[in-house]
C-alpha cells in the first residue's frame, strides 16, 4: 500500500485491516496472522502442503486487498 | 544513578553519565536544528531518548501495534558477495538469498540487484536480472522490487567516457567541469530508465534508487528526473533513498522545478522526491564516528522527524551502517541499531525503515 498507493503507514494499516477485517493492531501479531494466513490461504513462511505459494498467493491477495499486482495480472494475460 | 552503558559512533563500548548522555542529545539536536533549519526535540523528545538509551537490555523494541515495514538495499548481496558489500559470500544463488529473507528473515518487502550494484555495470546483465525477478515474482509472496545505484561517478574517466570534473576543477576549467557532468546525468539518466522499464515488462512491483546524489546535485537530478519518466509510462512503484544528509554541490547550479538543488537538507530534498512522483523517500543523515551513539541518534531523529512532519508520502529512514544514528562499523552492535529503529519510529514517526 505505501509502494504502489502512497499510503502513510496509519492509512496503509487502517486500509489491510479493514479488508482483513481485523484491528491494525493484529496486523502485527504474528499468533493472529500465521492463522489468518492460513485460513486465507495467502502464503505462510512455513511450507504447508497443498496451501497456496508464490504467485498463487500473491493473486488472492489481490483480490482481498482489491488491488493491482503487475505480476498477477501479466500471468492472467498469459493464461487467456 | 550509575553509569549508562553505550556506544560511540564507531561502534566501540562507553559509559556515560544520564547528565553526559542528555547533554550529547540536547547538542546534537541543536546541531541539526541549526544546519537544517529544523525544529529541535521537544523536552518530553529528549526524555524519550533518555528512556531509550538508559534502557537496560541489550535490544530493545517499539511498543506493540507500533511496527513499521522494512525495505532494504543491495539484499541479496548481504548473503551473496563479499565484503565489498558486507557480504557472507554464502554459495547460493542471488534468488535463493532473496527467498531467505522472506521465509527465514521474515522480511516485509526485498530488492534483487545485479552483484556490481550501479545501473551502469547492471544495464549489459538486465535480461539475466529480468528473467530471477521473474523467477522471485513467482516463488514469493512479499514485494519484489529491483534495485540499484544511480552512481554518476561511474561515467567519468577512468571508468566512463567523461573527463572527471574534480579534475577539471583542479584546473579552474569550471565551465569545463559542469559541462561534462550534465552529459554524465543524461547518460546515467538513460541507462537507468532502460533497465528500470526491462523491470516494468516483468512485473517488478518497484524500483529502489538507493545512495541517491553520491555524485552531487547532478546525480540527483538524473534520479528525478528518471522517476518522473517511470511514473509516467510504467506502473512500477518507486523508493528514493539518499547518499548523504546533505546535496553535495559538484555542479552548483543544478536545478530541478526551479530549486537549486546543491545544498539541499532531508526535508527539502523530500520535496523534490515527492515532486517526481515517488511513492517512498529514504532519508538519510550521517554518523559522526567521534560522537556517541545518543549524540547521533537524537540528531538523526532531529532531522527524519521534520521529513515525516511535512511529508506525503511514506518515509522508509535508512538505518544502518554509518547513517540514521547507527555506527559506522561494519557489523553494526545490535544494542546501538536496535535503539536508533525504535527512536525513528517512536519519536521520527517514521513509516517505515
Amino acid at each position: 500500500m505505501q509502494l504502489n498507493y502512497r499510503m502513510r503507514l496509519p492509512e496503509a494499516k487502517k486500509y489491510v485491516a479493514d479488508k482483513l477485517h481485523v484491528s491494525a493492531f493484529d496486523l502485527s501479531d504474528s499468533t493472529v496472522m500465521r492463522n489468518l494466513r492460513e485460513e486465507l490461504d495467502i502464503g505462510l513462511i512455513e511450507a504447508v502442503p497443498g496451501l497456496s505459494k508464490g504467485l498463487a498467493a500473491k493473486s488472492r491477495i489481490a483480490d482481498l486487498l482489491d488491488i493491482k499486482i503487475a505480476a498477477v495480472d501479466i500471468l492472467k494475460g498469459q493464461m487467456s | 544513578m550509575s553509569k549508562i552503558w553505550t556506544r560511540m559512533g564507531d561502534g566501540q563500548a562507553v559509559e556515560m553519565t544520564p547528565d553526559e548522555l542528555r547533554q550529547d542529545i540536547i547538542e546534537a539536536s541543536e546541531d541539526a536544528a541549526d544546519k537544517g533549519k529544523v525544529p529541535p526535540l521537544e523536552e518530553r523528545e529528549i526524555e524519550k531518548l533518555m528512556e531509550i538509551f538508559s534502557a537496560p537490555w541489550r535490544v530493545i523494541g517499539v511498543e506493540p501495534g507500533h511496527e513499521v515495514p522494512l525495505t532494504k538495499d543491495e539484499t541479496a548481496c548481504t548473503l551473496v558477495s563479499s565484503q565489498l558489500s558486507s557480504g557472507a559470500h554464502l554459495p547460493i544463488s542471488r534468488e535463493a538469498a532473496v527467498e531467505v529473507f522472506e521465509r527465514v528473515f521474515a522480511f516485509d518487502t526485498m530488492e534483487l540487484g545485479w552483484i556490481d550494484y550501479s545501473f551502469k555495470p547492471a544495464k549489459p546483465m538486465v535480461s539475466l536480472d529480468q528473467v530471477a525477478i521473474e523467477r522471485l515474482l513467482a516463488t514469493t509472496v512479499f514485494p519484489i522490487l529491483y534495485g540499484a545505484m544511480p552512481n554518476m561517478g561511474l561515467y567519468y574517466t577512468p571508468d566512463g567516457p567523461y573527463t572527471n570534473p574534480a579534475d577539471l576543477l583542479g584546473m579552474m576549467k569550471v565551465e569545463e567541469a559542469r559541462e561534462e557532468e550534465m552529459k554524465a546525468a543524461e547518460l546515467c539518466m538513460e541507462d537507468m530508465i532502460f533497465v528500470c522499464k526491462r523491470m516494468a515488462e516483468v512485473g517488478a512491483d518497484g524500483i529502489d534508487f538507493d545512495t541517491t546524489a553520491s555524485a552531487g546535485d547532478a546525480d540527483f537530478l538524473a534520479t528525478l528526473k528518471t522517476v518522473e519518466e517511470l511514473k509516467k509510462t510504467t506502473d512500477l512503484g518507486i523508493e528514493v533513498g539518499m547518499s548523504g544528509e546533505f546535496i553535495l554541490g559538484m555542479h552548483g547550479e543544478v536545478e530541478y522545478k526551479g530549486k537549486r538543488l546543491a545544498g539541499l537538507w532531508p526535508q527539502d530534498q523530500l520535496k523534490m522526491v515527492e515532486a517526481a512522483g515517488a511513492d517512498i523517500f529514504g532519508p538519510v543523515v550521517n554518523t559522526k564516528t567521534n560522537k556517541s551513539a545518543a549524540w547521533n541518534v537524537a540528531r538523526a531523529v532531529t532531522f527524519v522527524k521534520e521529513v515525516c512532519k511535512q511529508s506525503t508520502i511514506p518515509i522508509h529512514a535508512n538505518v544502518g551502517m554509518g547513517v540514521g544514528g547507527t555506527p559506522m562499523f561494519e557489523t553494526p552492535p545490535v544494542d546501538a541499531l536496535s535503539r536508533a529503529s525504535v527512536a525513528m519510529v517512536e519519536i521520527a514517526k517514521v513509516d517505515g525503515l
